[in-house]
């Protein structure tokens, strides 16, 4: 045992509370320290950095409205629907705790997909943060799955037939898929039993995996420290004692900057809340408030606007989009063979293997295909550590047309999520192929980053991180 | 710091405009007149429409009686006892009614549906889901192709006869050939007018009026708090706004000894 530390003889309450717990729970005052006080952070955060923060709020927002919510509502087919409008009517303050609920999950997607967009611009997935970046995917993941799990609970039309179409998709995966459907669902149609296991998932099973993958996230984060808009390393340039040049205490320092950002973002978070909680239709559609009915299916199904993105991705994977990526990769594995490196078996191999998949691509359907795509368009941010060559990690420091491709990436992005909140394209039309057009940006971008990445003239990288006081 | 405040504001509008997007157009709406929601006597006279007209066929399941005492319709539970419960129900119970979907179903061909959220249910397209409902109940015409003998401009070929021709009076549409826009040889059968055949009790401003207090009532009781979230919100942003500027200040007394 540890020798016992003695407060100084008349030493204030405190000081006596503090000593007698240090000599017995001395663990609580390291990782304060390791977490907070002497945790040096870079100082050259800019607002991009605040929502790793605001996502944790969110979190924290959705646990505590959400233990408050599953007080009141019933995962019951034929009560789910009647019991959140008691809660929004007969449960006292229950309308402010649902929408903070409902405005919340949006804000989620909102912050975590400028969370993301940060570690791109900043290189923030590149060595050693590699293992950051992957917790912060399967974050994403799980989120995904958060998120669809918890939109069937209110039991409206949009939940009914949402669920309906994506545990669908699963049925297009060749040969079990049927098999999978009906597991997923619990029954031939969705119905009572799937509401009652999407509820198990939405409050406890996805909860759980999301909050250790977070503390995941941040204990990584926190062993190899924070990356910073200059994308410089400031654990290299040390003092004497062994502290960053650049690097401050997260307490005070940041936890009073993040003070500030929490401000601003619930600022606008309340402002949607109390003025416009369907915010237009966007974070609560309309076709919701009718119940759900299994024998109706509404004309125009979409999926909440976070998840719009990927949707289109599915609708657009037709059958001339699949001949398309036919040719893609043919053309890639016979430019490969002509023009690639390494040894000649190797780039033999990589063309069987493309043969292989055009044959598999024109065996299966495109339906199958469509959904192949929308999943591979998130497990591919798994890769982006190893897919991005470019020698400086921040954008500051890369070519000035690294911020187009960027910039053509983000606007095939949003083009995608607005295309996913409108009705399907006509088959053949100019805004079905823009969507299919969009969807090859997304994946080019991607794909193709080990040698985009590289090419342009790189500026400089800085030794010390650029900052000039307040 | 000035540079990062505008680039939260071009976040802010980001997410504002969000809500602008607006989707596809539908019918043309009329424009509800939105101050009635908040207007005790249009409520009131709303309320009462409501439970004459409507609650005998449409349920209201998720609104109590006594919910009435709100502040912002301000009835007793002795005016909603006297003047608003027929069936000798409790005040403190919700807005039944005796019909069953599967009656509903067969003698009008569907069941009507449950009225508690139904403004909130028809929004988007061309309005709110107040305009919908304020320009549905005010398009009703003659039809004698239709079962019920009603068809609905809105809402073609509706289950519902007009409830309110009583006070509206039947009216016949009349439609005319107009140029398509899309293809010069064509002509399309469009709407142009109203015909009335039989005066109502009401003039038509009158039923417009009381057209537009139903509406509002219906606003109202789909979300019962909206008055309240508003009024409350006012605070908390001023709240925040102050939050925020002390948030600030706190930020920049610490990080002015960050070089």
């Amino acid at each position: 045992m540890a020798e016992m530390k003695e407060a100084p003889a008349g030493a204030p309450m405190g000081v006596r509370l503090m000593t007698w717990l240090d000599n017995r729970f001395p663990t609580m005052f390291d990782e304060y320290r390791k977490h907070m006080s002497e945790y040096y952070a870079p100082k050259n955060f800019n607002f991009w950095y605040f929502f790793g923060s605001l996502a944790l709020l969110v979190l924290v927002i959705q646990i505590v409205t959400g233990i408050f919510l599953t007080m009141h509502y019933k995962p019951d087919a034929a009560s789910a629907f009647a019991s959140v409008e008691y809660i929004m009517r007969d449960v006292p303050g229950g309308w402010i705790i649902r929408y903070m609920h409902s405005t919340g999950a949006s804000a989620f997607f909102i912050v975590v997909y400028l969370h993301m967009y940060r570690g791109l611009l900043y290189g923030s997935y590149r060595k050693p943060r590699e293992l950051v970046w992957i917790f912060g995917c399967a974050i994403f993941l799980c989120l995904m799955a958060e998120a669809f799990f918890g939109y069937l609970l209110p039991w409206g039309q949009m939940s009914y037939w949402g669920a309906q179409v994506i545990v669908n998709l699963f049925a297009a995966v060749p040969f079990i898929g049927p098999d999978l459907a009906l597991l997923i669902r619990g029954d031939y149609v969705v119905g009572d039993a799937t509401l009652n296991r999407f509820f198990a998932f939405h409050v406890i099973a996805v909860p759980l995996v999301l909050l250790g993958l977070v503390v995941a996230h941040i204990l990584a984060l926190h062993d190899v420290g924070s990356n910073n808009p200059d994308g410089v390393e400031i654990k290299a340039k040390k003092d004497a004692r062994g502290i960053p040049l650049d690097g401050i205490p997260f307490h005070p320092y940041y936890s009073v900057h993040d003070t500030l950002g929490v401000a601003v973002f619930l600022l606008i978070f309340c402002a949607v809340m109390f003025f416009a909680p369907e915010l237009g239709g966007y974070f609560l559609e309309y076709n919701n408030f009718i119940p759900a009915n299994p024998l109706l299916t509404p004309p125009h199904i979409a999926p909440v606007w976070y998840f719009t993105p990927y949707y289109t991705i599915l609708r657009a994977t037709t059958d001339p989009m699949v001949n398309a990526l036919c040719v893609i990769v043919a053309v890639a594995a016979l430019f490969n063979l002509v023009k690639g490196k390494g040894s000649v078996a190797v780039r033999g191999g990589l063309l069987v293997g493309a043969i292989v998949l055009i044959a598999l691509m024109k065996t299966f359907d495109a339906k199958f295909w469509g959904v192949v795509l929308m999943g591979g368009a998130v497990i591919i941010l798994f890769f982006l550590p190893w897919l991005d060559q470019s020698p400086a990690k921040s954008i500051r420091y890369r070519p000035g047309w690294h911020k187009l491709v960027y910039g053509l990436f983000v606007l095939a992005f949003l083009i995608l999520g607005y295309q996913g909140t409108q009705p399907a394209a006509p088959s053949g039309s100019l805004l079905e192929r823009l969507s299919q057009l969009c969807t090859l940006i997304y994946f080019a971008f991607f794909l193709l980053m080990p040698w985009w990445s590289r090419m342009g003239t790189f500026k400089p990288v800085p030794e010390r991180v650029t900052f000039s006081g307040h | 710091m000035k540079r990062m405040f505008i680039r939260l504001l071009a976040v802010g509008a980001l997410f504002g405009s969000l809500a602008a997007w607006a989707s596809e157009g539908g019918p043309l709406l009329d424009r509800f007149p939105k101050e009635r929601v908040t207007d005790v006597a249009a409520l009131q006279n709303g309320a009462k429409l409501f439970v004459n007209y409507c609650l005998n066929c449409h349920a209201a399941a998720a609104m109590r009686y006594n919910r009435l005492t709100d502040a912002v319709v301000g009835l007793t539970e002795e005016q909603i006892k006297a003047n608003l419960v027929f069936a000798g129900e409790k005040v403190g119970e919700p807005m039944t009614v005796a019909l069953q979907a599967k009656q509903g179903k067969d003698w009008f061909g569907a069941a009507p549906p449950d009225l508690s959220v139904i403004a909130r249910s028809r929004s988007g397209g061309g309005g709110s889901g107040s305009d919908y409902l304020y320009t549905y109940l005010r398009a009703f015409y003659r039809d004698d192709t239709k079962a019920t003998g009603w068809n609905n401009l809105v809402f073609p070929s509706v289950a519902m006869p007009h409830a309110l021709w009583e006070l509206q009076g039947q009216q016949r549409a009349v439609f005319a050939e107009r140029a398509d826009p899309h293809d010069p040889h064509a002509t399309v059968h469009a709407f142009d007018h109203f015909e009335a055949i039989t005066a109502g009790t009401l003039s038509k401003t009158e039923y417009d009026a009381a057209v537009a207090d139903l509406v509002a009532y219906l606003q109202w009781m789909s979300e019962p708090a909206q008055n309240q979230r508003v009024r409350i919100g006012v605070w908390v942003l001023l709240f925040l706004a102050l939050f925020t500027v002390i948030a600030w200040r706190l930020n920049a007394a610490f990080w002015k000894d960050v070089k």
